[in-house]
């Protein structure tokens, strides 16, 4: 049995016991339901730069936070100390925040939809435990992608990093269910920098949020084989340097994997947070224009779109075995050809609209509450392999790679750049445009798309760092996306 | 909260159980709790407790750090010993100079305890104020309340010891109606400084003002930009280009413009993290102590800021702006902009035809380098016209150059408002705009 098998097995018998002596303290206090998640958290990262170990780090992070509704009314406490003194303040504590809370409490009061207890564990199937493999394995990968990204005239910064991350939990509720899983993910990528006469342009491989991540072992990295893209993706970053601007148009645009995978995220993903369309991130981040008199109405595609919400899938960073209130994973249509069908829910926003939890609250750590976050949010494949689609446009752009991002408070308007972009012309693709951005409103956007890739063409992206809450909580989620074309959207925003 | 002893003692163990070169600890004490409310209730309310050591080794130029919220003897062993392996299968890092060393810390304040006791009933009835103001109109409020102390404690083998504690206690709240939304937030060190009553009226006026806006088309316009939206410039301006790894990097736009006026003479900025005005802090997260430092005076850029590894590269000192984490990227934290001679009215008075911007939502860069950035105006975007506020619009989207937009400040306000920034805090006036780029615009 290795290290990871024995974190949670070696201490099972005790933390059991001790989570259920602070959630009976919980009632005792008067809690009508209470949980505790008793969380442990590790990471590494093995970071290069221009020929350099710039950074490894570990860092490690455990604790207990237990949530309680008293009278209808919820209130949350946590602490890093895990002995049973302390967590039983920590219950108390609770208690005392869900009475404050009180004060002016939900009309109805707070009421969970009812699911099955259950006791249950999950893991992360991993072959190569990404813990085990050596430093200096991980550092030798990155250096010789570095090496080969510098022999590139024109680079000023390469970059490469190999990340790991795993989380021990263990969640015990007041109705009964008693849950451990373990999740391990990695992640890695390279990235240049590329200066000349006041430009600055970046290229990465293969996504820009620390290159991509799955859930899963080792396995992944040594498939990216980061020094095998290395030449590539500095020769693009130069050449961006020379590229055209990309003028100012309406066009038809191809996106590439990765960037719909965040096109996904910010113009499906976050509106169907059920928790935001009911206006419980309104001050932060926003409400929702999918509003609930939308669902099953409201023509949020053309028929070529049907999004799923899928925590089944293999090796998605929004793969689990439960949620943090104990829900099963689930598979759940979004938008059926089109037409918008479904939310992410929680036991309270489900009871509160009628509809089923869907298994999307998970908290970002032992010291959050859990929030609905994302899944695997995919867009299903298509019909089209990517030459196809290219081979059938007549005028376009083809673009790839998250540059920066931005939308409004309901998720309409939209504006994202990518690192790269290319002409289309009479179905060929021509010359490289730098500084490519589009802009346009999700609903007439998400309608416009005529073509999605096909299977061989789909891939499952994972972003470490999806923001939402206050206190801020980053999520790590899935998008499965191939590339799409999009007819007459507007281009080349702003004044160069 | 766990005390000065406590908290020294924790990183001066961390530096003993190490055999590296040179050892630092560092380690932070987080107390925080936030009342969270939205359509009229309080549906989060939440306290965390935690207490995480950060360690970094120097084997000569071999670094390895580590972190852990483990922290007793056995926690605080294994975490030293994890940085000391990480440092012994390193290459060496020949940008590594030194860790600081020791200098006398300045005594700043900023720890209140009214902030540090704060209950959960006081935040709520806080909250209720809010609640109860918008409710009585037929409308709907959303917001946090929160209250934080913290402990900060760094030590060095070289002698640093430096321990601060300060407390936090911000409000923000957003005002909604079926027809627009407003919004006002208060942020300061005490928690009595907070009035809900006047945040709330604040967003409450906002929100009114707001209903049925109309389509206006985007294009360039004069603006008055209100503190907050002010905030979000300056505070993309300074994360853009004023860290000196940027500089050395050749991805801010201070490449060889140290010395040079690069907006209009009006914009005079500086960093210092031991004025009370703001969240004050006493030193940076190597130990090194804060003091003022100029970054635009009267539009020239005067200077970028370091931490040990920048300063290391240059043969300078460090300027006292390392961040947490290790190895990172200095960052300037807390950022003060004069104010002018004009009153937010005035600055109304004096616009023929303009948008006045309450705040931006969701900005992110474009192009760092040419400092292009875009993002959404939010809760409350209205049209001036012939020196009046004739009518609110909906929001639009901007993408616009930082520089070129300082570039054509017409007014700086005379009063200043403190907004929340990572770590410290953002004081910032109203500024009005000639020319500022709307390029889209929403549905509502």
């Amino acid at each position: 049995m290795g290290t990871r098998e024995r974190l949670v097995v070696e201490r099972r018998s005790e933390v059991r016991q001790i989570l259920e002596r602070v959630l009976e303290a919980a009632r005792r206090e008067g809690a009508e339901y209470a949980d505790a998640r008793w969380v442990d958290r590790r990471s590494q990262v093995v970071r290069t730069k221009n020929g350099k170990v710039d950074r490894v780090r570990e860092d490690h992070s455990r604790g207990v936070g237990v949530r309680v509704l008293v009278d209808g009314a919820w209130g949350f406490a946590s602490g890093s100390r895990t002995d049973e003194e302390s967590l039983m303040r920590i219950a108390a504590e609770a208690v005392r925040v869900a009475r404050a809370s009180a004060l002016r409490r939900s009309d109805p009061p707070v009421a969970m939809a009812s699911v099955e207890p259950v006791e249950a564990e999950w893991r992360t199937p991993v072959s190569e435990d990404p813990f085990e493999v050596k430093l200096e394995d991980k550092i030798k990968t990155l250096l010789d992608a570095d090496r080969i990204m510098r022999q590139v005239e024109g680079v000023k910064v390469a970059r490469g990093s190999i990340a790991a991350f795993r989380e021990d939990k263990i969640f015990a509720s007041t109705e009964g269910s008693y849950i451990e899983q373990s999740k391990t993910e990695v992640g890695a990528g390279i990235e240049v920098l590329a200066v000349s006469g006041g430009e600055v342009q970046r290229r990465s491989w293969p996504a820009s949020f620390g290159g991509n991540w799955a859930a899963c072992g080792y396995e992944y990295v040594r498939q990216l084989d980061l020094p095998s893209r290395a030449e590539q993706t500095a020769r693009e970053a130069v050449e961006l340097l020379d590229a055209e601007q990309c003028p100012g148009k309406v066009t038809d645009v191809i996106l590439g994997g990765s960037q719909l995978a965040l096109q996904i995220h910010e113009s499906c993903g976050h509106p169907i947070e059920l928790d935001r369309v009911l206006g419980q991130e309104a001050s932060f981040a926003g409400t929702s224009f999918l509003t609930v008199d939308k669902l099953g109405e409201f023509q949020y595609g053309s028929e070529a779109v049907t999004i799923t919400a899928d925590a089944t899938i293999p090796g998605g960073l929004g793969t689990f075995g439960y949620d943090d209130e104990g829900v099963p994973a689930q598979r759940v249509t979004i938008v059926d050809q089109g037409r918008f069908v479904g939310y992410l829910t929680s036991r309270e926003t489900a009871g509160r609209v009628g509809l089923q939890p869907t298994g999307a609250m998970r908290a970002d750590g032992w010291n959050r509450i859990p929030l609905i976050r994302m899944t695997n949010i995919n867009l299903e494949p298509g019909d089209w392999s990517l030459e196809e689609i290219i081979r059938d446009t007549k005028e376009g752009i083809l673009a790839d790679t998250v540059k920066s991002w931005s939308i409004d408070d309901r998720r309409l308007n939209f504006q994202f750049a990518t690192e790269v972009a290319w002409e289309i012309k009479d179905g060929s693709l021509g010359r490289m445009l730098k500084n490519f951005t589009y802009t346009g409103i999700t609903p007439e956007f998400w309608r416009s798309c005529d073509a999605v890739g096909n299977k061989e063409e789909w891939q499952l992206w994972g972003l470490p760092n999806c923001g939402k809450g206050e206190p801020s909580q980053a999520a790590h989620v899935g998008h499965g996306a191939a590339p799409s074309r999009f007819r007459n959207v507007k281009v080349g925003v702003g004044r160069w | 909260m766990v005390g000065r002893d406590r908290a020294l003692s924790i990183v001066t163990k961390a530096v003993e159980f190490s055999e590296a070169d040179q050892t630092e600890a560092v380690v932070r004490v987080t107390d925080a709790y936030l009342t969270r409310f939205s359509s009229n209730y309080i549906h989060q309310n939440v306290g965390e407790h935690n207490v995480q050591l950060s360690v970094r080794v120097a084997l000569g130029k071999r670094l390895g750090s580590a972190s852990t919220n483990a922290v007793d003897e056995q926690g605080i062993r294994e975490c030293v010993q994890r940085a000391l392996r990480i440092a012994r299968v390193q290459e060496e890092n020949p940008d590594f100079a030194s860790f600081p060393a020791p200098e006398p810390i300045p005594e700043v304040g900023g720890y209140f305890e009214e902030t540090a006791e704060c209950t959960p009933d006081r935040r709520a009835e806080g909250v209720a104020r809010i609640i109860d103001a918008a409710s009585s109109r037929g409308l709907q409020a959303a917001g946090a309340f929160s209250t934080a102390a913290a402990e900060l404690a760094v030590a060095n083998s070289l002698g640093v010891r430096a321990y601060h504690r300060w407390t936090t206690a911000a409000l923000n709240t957003v005002i909604m109606s079926d027809e627009g939304s407003g919004w006002a937030a208060a942020l300061a060190g005490q928690v009595g400084d907070i009035d809900p009553q006047a945040v709330a009226s604040r967003a409450i006026d906002k929100c009114l003002r707001s209903a049925h806006p109309a389509a206006l088309e985007p294009g360039e316009y004069e603006v008055v930009l209100e503190p907050a939206a002010v905030a979000t410039l300056m505070g993309f301006l300074a994360r853009l280009g004023f860290s000196a790894l940027a500089v050395q990097e050749g991805r801010s736009f201070l490449c060889g413009k140290i010395g040079q006026r690069i907006v209009d003479e009006r914009i005079t900025m500086w960093d210092d993290a031991t004025d009370p005005a703001g969240i004050p802090m006493a030193f940076d997260f190597e130990g090194v102590p804060k003091r003022r430092l100029s970054l635009l005076r009267r539009g020239v850029a005067e200077n970028v800021v370091h931490d040990s590894f920048t300063a290391g590269r240059e043969g300078k000192k460090s300027t006292g702006h390392a961040i947490p984490g290790g190895f990172g990227e200095p960052m300037p934290t807390h950022l003060f902009v004069a104010s002018g001679e004009a009153t937010l009215e005035e600055m109304i008075a004096s616009t023929r035809r303009g948008i006045l911007v309450t705040r931006f939502h969701y900005v992110n860069p474009v192009h760092p380098v040419k400092t292009i950035i875009t993002g959404m105006t939010r809760d409350g975007t209205f049209l001036i016209e012939n020196g009046r506020v004739t009518r609110p619009v909906k929001n639009f989207r901007f993408t616009e150059s930082i520089l070129n937009a300082l570039n054509q400040v017409e007014l700086v306000g005379k009063d200043r408002e403190l907004h929340g920034g990572r770590l410290g805090g953002i004081m910032v006036p109203a500024l009005k705009l000639r020319r500022f780029h709307f390029t889209g615009v929403t549905e509502f």
